[in-house]
C-alpha cells in the first residue's frame, strides 16, 4: 500500500513536471509567436490588437491610402474607397464606395487584415459584427498628419520609414514656412480663402487655416467663427483681404457680387486658384502636405502686394 | 385692409433695421449711417439694402406662389414646391456646378446662363415634364401625384449625380437651405419684374380661383374655361416660383404660411388673398434674413433653415389651436 502510493506520489511528481515543463515551453513558444502582436488604441477609442502586421490592407479614406503609400505599404493594398486617387498605383485598384456607403460585400470577399478607415462607428461596426478588423484614424488637421503616419507605421510594421517621414515632411514644412515668413518680415498679406461661393471660408482652425499660419500670411477670418464658417458677404468687404484664395470657376465672377468690386483683390485680380491635384493636397492632411504649402506659398509669393 | 398697412409697415421697419444689421455692431453701423466713409457706403447701398429689398421680393413671390397653389389645388397644405419645382432647380444647379468645373462641352449652355439661370431652367422644366406626365392641367390630383413622381425622379438623378463629385455637397446644400446673401440690386430688381409679371395676371383671373373653390362643376358651370384659368394660373406660379429659386435657393414654408397666416386674420376674397400673401411672405423672408444674419453674426444661418423653424413653429400651433377648436 505504502509503496504503491509512493509510486503514485512519484508519478504525480512525474506528471506535475511534465506539465510543468510542458507550460513552460509552450509559454516561450507563444511569446515567440506573439513578438509581432500589438495593441494600439485607435481614434474611435477602441483597443485594436493585431497578431503581426497586415498584408492585406483596404483603406476608405484619400489621406490614409497616401500616408500607407507613401510608407512604401502601397502594394498591400487590395482595395481603396472611389476618392483615392493618389499615388497611381491605386488607380487601378478595387473600389469599395465611399465612407458612408462603403461595399461591406466587396470589403468581404477581398478577405482584408484589416480595414483602416476614418471615424464612422457605422462601418466598424458592421465590420465587426461580421468578424473584419479595422482601425478608425482623424485625419483633420496638421498634427494629425504626424500622428497618422506614427500609428500606421506601428501598425505596418514600418516604424522606422515612418519616423524618417516624418522628419522629411517636418523639415520641408518648416523651410517652406521659414521661405515665406522671411519674404514678409512677419508681416505676411491678409488672406480670404473660400472654400465655396455660399460663401464658406477657411478659417484658422482649419488644415488650410493652419497652412496659411505657417506661411506667415494673416487670415481675415478670427477663429472664434470655427473651421468652416458660412461667412455673411459683407465680412470681405469690411475686412478687404490682399489676396483671395477662390476656385477658377468662381473667379470671374467676384466682381459680379455686391459690394465686392471695389475691393483692391478683386479690382487687381490678386487671386490663387489651384487645379484639382493641388486642391487634393489642401484638403487631404497627407504626407502631400509640403507640396499644398508651397503652391501656396509660390502664389502669394507672385500676387501679394 | 387694417392688417395689411400692419405688413406694410412691417417692411419699412425691417428695412430701416436691415442697415445695421450685419457684420458690425448696431452702434456701429448707426455711425456709418450718419458718418458714411467709402467702406460703409458699400456695405450699407450696395450689400445691406438689395440683400433686404431682393429677400422682400423673394418672400412676396413665395407667398403669392403658395397662395395660388393652394387655390388651385383647392388643397391648404398645398406650397410653391408642389409641381417638382424645388427638385428640378437643385438639379439644373448641379448640372451647372459639374459643368462649369469639368468644362463638360454637353453642360456648356449651363455656365452660360450661370446658377441662377440653371435653377430657373430646371424649375420650368420639373413642371412642364410634371404636366406632360398628367396629360394635362385638369385632372387635379393626377397634377399633386405626378409633381410628387417628378420631384423624387429629379432629386434621385441629382443625388447620382453628386455622389460621384463630394467636392459639390456644400454648394448644392448651401443652396437647398436657400441663400440670400448674394443678392445685389440687379438681382433685386429682376425679382420685382418677376413680381409684377406674375401679380397683374393673378389678380385678373382672380374671380376664377373664388369661382374654383366652390368645386371644378361649379366653376364650370359658371361658364369658366378651366383649362385657360389652370394655364394662366400655373405660369404664373412657375415664374414666381422660378423666378425665387434662381436668386435665393430653396427657401421653405413662406409660401405655405404666409397665405395662411393671411386667410387666419382675415376673412378673404382671393383678389385680397393674392395681394396679402405676397405683402406676409415678402415682410416674413425679410424677417428671416435679418435673423440668418444677425444671430451668429458676422458667420451667418441659411436662411431656408430659419424660415424652417419659425414654419414648422407655426404650423404646430395652428394644429394645436384647430384641434382645440374642434
Amino acid at each position: 500500500m505504502s509503496l504503491s502510493l509512493g509510486i503514485q506520489r512519484r508519478r504525480h511528481g512525474l506528471i506535475a513536471a511534465s506539465v510543468l515543463l510542458g507550460l513552460s515551453l509552450a509559454l516561450a513558444f507563444g511569446l515567440a509567436a506573439t513578438t509581432h502582436a500589438q495593441s494600439l488604441r485607435d481614434d474611435l477609442g477602441r483597443d485594436v490588437r493585431l497578431i503581426r502586421p497586415p498584408r492585406r490592407v483596404i483603406t476608405l479614406l484619400p489621406s490614409i491610402t497616401e500616408t500607407v503609400c507613401a510608407l512604401g505599404a502601397c502594394d498591400r493594398l487590395v482595395a481603396t474607397d472611389r476618392y483615392s486617387d493618389w499615388p497611381a498605383a491605386v488607380r487601378g485598384l478595387p473600389k469599395a464606395g465611399g465612407l458612408d456607403d462603403a461595399e461591406i460585400e466587396l470589403i468581404v470577399s477581398l478577405k482584408p487584415d484589416l480595414v483602416i478607415l476614418s471615424r464612422s462607428q457605422r462601418i466598424t461596426d458592421r465590420l465587426a459584427a461580421l468578424g473584419i478588423a479595422s482601425f478608425a484614424l482623424e485625419t483633420d488637421r496638421y498634427a494629425d498628419i504626424e500622428h497618422s503616419i506614427d500609428v500606421l507605421g506601428a501598425i505596418l510594421g514600418l516604424s522606422e520609414r515612418a519616423a524618417q517621414l516624418n522628419s522629411e515632411i517636418a523639415a520641408r514644412v518648416r523651410a517652406i514656412g521659414d521661405a515665406a515668413r522671411a519674404q514678409h518680415d512677419d508681416h505676411g498679406p491678409s488672406v480670404y480663402f473660400e472654400v465655396d461661393r455660399t460663401p464658406y471660408a477657411a478659417g484658422p482652425s482649419s488644415f488650410i487655416g493652419e497652412l496659411l499660419t505657417r506661411l506667415g500670411a494673416r487670415n481675415i477670418v478670427t477663429a472664434d467663427l470655427g473651421a468652416f464658417p458660412k461667412l455673411n458677404p459683407e465680412y470681405v468687404v469690411r475686412y478687404p483681404p490682399d489676396v483671395i484664395f477662390v476656385s477658377s470657376t468662381d473667379a470671374p465672377s467676384l466682381a459680379e457680387r455686391p459690394g465686392w468690386g471695389q475691393l483692391r483683390a478683386v479690382k487687381e485680380q490678386r487671386y490663387c486658384s489651384f487645379p484639382a491635384e493641388v486642391r487634393d493636397t489642401l484638403v487631404r492632411p497627407g504626407p502631400r502636405v509640403a507640396e499644398g504649402m508651397q503652391a501656396i506659398a509660390d502664389c502669394l509669393r507672385r500676387v501679394a502686394p | 385692409m387694417n392688417w395689411l398697412a400692419a405688413c406694410v409697415a412691417t417692411t419699412v421697419i425691417l428695412t430701416a433695421a436691415s442697415l445695421v444689421i450685419g457684420t458690425s455692431s448696431i452702434e456701429t453701423s448707426l455711425g456709418w449711417l450718419f458718418t458714411p466713409d467709402a467702406q460703409s457706403a458699400v456695405i450699407l447701398w450696395q450689400i445691406r439694402l438689395p440683400r433686404t429689398v431682393g429677400a422682400w421680393a423673394a418672400g412676396a413671390l413665395l407667398g403669392l406662389a403658395g397662395a395660388i397653389a393652394q387655390g388651385l389645388f383647392r388643397n391648404p397644405l398645398a406650397e410653391p414646391y408642389l409641381l417638382g419645382t424645388a427638385s428640378g432647380a437643385a438639379l439644373g444647379v448641379t448640372l451647372s456646378l459639374l459643368g462649369a468645373d469639368a468644362s463638360i462641352g454637353a453642360l456648356a449652355w449651363t455656365t452660360k446662363v450661370g446658377v441662377t439661370g440653371a435653377a430657373c431652367v430646371g424649375a420650368c422644366a420639373a413642371i412642364a415634364l410634371t404636366i406632360l406626365l398628367s396629360r394635362g392641367v385638369l385632372q387635379t390630383a393626377s397634377l399633386l401625384l405626378s409633381g410628387i413622381v417628378v420631384a423624387f425622379l429629379l432629386s434621385a438623378v441629382t443625388s447620382l449625380l453628386l455622389l460621384t463629385r463630394p467636392d459639390l455637397w456644400r454648394s448644392m446644400q448651401s443652396f437647398l437651405l436657400g441663400s440670400t446673401g448674394f443678392l445685389s440690386w440687379s438681382g433685386a430688381a429682376l425679382l420685382g419684374i418677376a413680381l409684377v409679371l406674375c401679380i397683374v395676371p393673378a389678380i385678373l383671373v382672380s374671380r376664377g380661383l373664388d369661382a374654383l373653390s366652390l368645386g371644378e362643376d361649379t366653376a364650370q358651370s359658371l361658364g369658366l374655361s378651366l383649362r385657360m384659368l389652370r394655364l394662366t394660373l400655373l405660369g404664373v406660379l412657375s415664374l414666381a416660383t422660378a423666378a425665387a429659386v434662381g436668386q435665393v435657393g430653396i427657401v421653405g414654408f413662406i409660401g405655405l404660411v404666409a397665405p395662411h397666416l393671411v386667410r387666419e386674420t382675415l376673412t378673404v376674397n382671393h383678389r385680397q388673398l393674392l395681394i396679402g400673401a405676397p405683402l406676409c411672405g415678402g415682410a416674413l423672408l425679410q424677417a428671416a434674413d435679418l435673423v440668418s444674419r444677425w444671430i451668429i453674426h458676422p458667420a451667418e444661418l441659411p436662411v431656408g433653415a430659419v424660415t424652417a423653424v419659425v414654419g414648422g413653429v407655426y404650423l404646430v400651433l395652428l394644429l394645436w389651436r384647430r384641434s382645440r377648436h374642434d
